[in-house]
């Protein structure tokens, strides 16, 4: 014991020293391993166990590997970028190694990480970690994660340190950023709903920080008071729509075992999940127990009901003639590269390709995603549920901007669909941004 | 599609349908101008194919629109695709029409043949098998492929831009002793041969290789 706190002393010692000179990089030492040798309970070998395996399922709820892992790299390790509008955040490693992990930490610095967004000397962690959600999170689950990461292969690896932009890299800046946003709480059950209402709600609104990504941010980062209204992501590309909104991906109105579906294989017959989502599905969701899945599919049709977005009743101006003869190219296009697959009726094929007529992520007012997906394509993930997926081709490698424009608006208002009209720049935008 | 299109349309449940997103690009159709890049990937050695596709998947060798398109793909599925792609047997297009100069082709003539021992450069054929068409599974073979393919992935391996699956440090090496004459002349010479033939079998793998690329055990080469 002596010799390890002898030990961190010194590598206290030099992290201080290197962070003094770095100074804008707060990152490392929130995440600097502090020995605190805080009382942990002992449980016997087999209620241990069963604690891992629970902290191991929770984990891949949580999906901590997404981020802690960088790309082809170890899994917990961190080395990650993450970039976003405050910095690039580079994910710590918190594998049970000593001196570059989170070997140190006791059950009650993982709880006051994920709790409270304070590291186990007491700085504040940046919101990049998503502990605004983690800290619904209960202490039980939150110690069967710990569990679970000290179980793992500890892995030595110094992560490169987090480049926080000015004047996000301001302490007192973090300090007010939290008294404004961040409340501390747990997860207060709604006794007027069901168990499985309340179990999704508890999944989605903490471990699963569902709105981490789809809610707005304000200009400061955090996630505005109305939930899952959807946003563009921060740098990345990608727009992630709204989870209430019947004009976005809201499922009021689809059934429970639509969006059960959805989350466990990333396709149905009518929708397939593409990009982040698809990513997030292929590392998490399709792990996640059927009965969890229910509980988060019949939350989310639930806040989807509440939303009364409609689409505009405004009537759509007369297209001009340019306006028509550039859809009609765009309609051209769609003939010659779209249509063996997506077919002529737009319609697809149910549970292979998708439809375009009628489907909400083609003709919501932010273009992106389907500019994205006419771009680089992609395949949907491969599941248990669809191990094989067929693919969509990366049209950048055929199109200039210009088709693209075309073709995109094309699609955006043939079969019924009205959305706003798509030019060069919106492409040149969406290509700008993209980073992964 | 006419009014005859309803829900009964099917798709073909094939690997060819699958893999629709691949060969928008990768395909035996006559691509030119700006397509001309695209490397064949028809008749590679499913090994190679494999080890490539998932590089590209997890940032071990950095093409974007390759990372995006395999990001979420599992490794069974990817070694389904290798294997379909591996299998193909489509003609060779015709030699690309290239100006090469003699010299040049008696520069790259010695070097593919013969390689430069003085400085420790091995002939390609010892390792990409006497025929130039590769060796199963993992040696990937030099004919069929564009001009600026080839010296596209030789400025890559010098500078270290991209790293090569398993075999990096063999051909980092090896590109990196070359100058920029001699690429481009193997790169010209490569691109205006015409081929026919396919990978060697694995026991015509030259002892080279294994001496070269240490990181490689030829003994778990038959995992196909």
């Amino acid at each position: 014991m002596k010799y390890l706190i002898q030990q961190s002393k010194i590598y206290i010692q030099k992290h201080i020293v290197s962070v003094g000179s770095l100074i804008i990089v707060l990152f490392t030492l929130i995440f600097a391993p502090i020995p605190v040798y805080a009382e942990s309970i002992q449980l016997s070998p087999a209620a241990s166990d069963q604690n891992r395996s629970l902290g191991e399922y929770l984990s891949r709820v949580g999906n901590c590997m997404g981020c802690h892992t960088a790309k082809g790299g170890v899994s917990f390790a961190g080395g990650k970028k993450m970039y976003t509008s405050f910095g690039v955040f580079i994910t710590p490693n918190i594998t049970p190694d000593k001196k570059t992990g989170i070997g140190y930490w006791s059950k009650e610095d993982f709880w006051g990480a994920l709790h409270r967004g304070e590291s186990p000397d007491g700085r504040m962690l940046y919101p990049s970690f998503p502990y605004t959600e983690y800290t619904k999170v209960t202490r039980k689950d939150t110690d069967a994660i710990f569990d679970y990461l000290m179980s793992l292969e500890p892995v030595s690896k110094d992560n490169p340190s987090s480049k926080i932009f000015f004047p996000y890299n301001l302490k007192p800046l973090l300090y007010f950023w939290r008294k404004l946003y961040f409340k501390e709480g747990i997860f207060n059950p709604d006794n007027s709903k069901s168990k499985e209402w309340n179990r999704g709600a508890y999944l989605v609104q903490g471990l699963g920080h569902c709105s981490a990504c789809h809610s707005s941010r304000n200009f400061l980062g955090a996630s505005q008071e109305e939930k899952f209204i959807g946003k563009k992501m921060t740098g990345v590309s990608w727009y992630a729509p709204s989870l209430t909104s019947r004009l976005e991906a809201g499922s009021g109105e689809l059934e429970i075992n639509e969006i059960t579906e959805l989350l466990a294989s990333g396709i149905t017959k009518n929708a397939v999940a593409s990009g982040h989502m698809a990513t997030v599905i292929r590392q998490s969701l399709q792990f996640v127990l059927p009965e969890d899945i229910r509980a988060i599919a019949i939350y989310l049709k639930s806040i989807g009901e509440e939303n009364s977005d409609v689409a505009s009743a405004e009537s759509f101006p007369i297209l001009s003639k340019n306006i028509r003869s550039r859809l009609a190219q765009g309609g051209k296009l769609y003939t010659k590269y779209c249509e063996d697959c997506h077919q002529s009726s737009g319609r697809g094929i149910p549970g292979v390709y998708p439809s375009l007529a009628g489907n909400r992520s083609v003709t919501m007012a932010s273009p992106l995603n389907t500019i994205l997906s006419v771009m680089k394509g992609g395949f949907p993930p491969s599941t248990a549920g669809n191990p094989r997926p067929y693919g969509m081709p990366p049209f950048q490698q055929i199109f200039h901007d210009e088709e693209m424009a075309l073709v995109v608006s094309y699609i955006r208002n043939a079969w019924g669909n009205h959305s706003s009209l798509v030019t060069e720049i919106d492409i040149e935008r969406s290509r700008g941004s993209s980073r992964d | 599609m006419s009014a005859s299109e309803s829900l009964s349309v099917t798709v073909p449940d094939t690997m060819e349908e699958r893999v629709k997103a691949c060969t928008i690009c990768h395909s035996n159709k006559d691509r030119v101008g700006r397509d001309a890049y695209y490397p064949r990937i028809a008749g590679k050695p499913a090994g190679y194919l494999f080890n490539q596709m998932r590089n590209f998947r997890d940032g071990r060798r950095y093409y974007q629109p390759m990372a995006i398109l395999l990001e979420n793909m599992s490794d069974e599925y990817i070694l389904e695709i290798a294997r379909y792609f591996s299998s193909l047997q489509l003609p060779y297009p015709p030699p690309e029409k290239i100006g090469i100069r003699p010299e040049e082709i008696k520069l790259a003539d010695s070097l593919i043949h013969l390689g430069d021992p003085g400085r420790d450069i091995p002939a390609c054929k010892s390792c990409h098998g006497e025929a130039l068409m590769g060796i199963k599974p993992f040696i990937p073979g030099l004919l069929g492929l564009s001009h600026a393919y080839i010296s596209a992935q030789f400025g890559s391996w010098r500078n270290g831009g991209l790293m090569r699956g398993q075999n990096s440090n063999c051909m980092s090496e090896i590109a990196k002793r070359l100058t920029d004459e001699e690429i481009n002349a193997i790169a010209k010479w490569l691109a205006i041969q015409t081929v026919s033939g396919e990978p060697s079998l694995p026991g015509a793998l030259a002892s080279e290789f294994s001496h070269r690329c240490s990181n490689i055990d030829p003994e778990n080469m038959h995992s196909e």
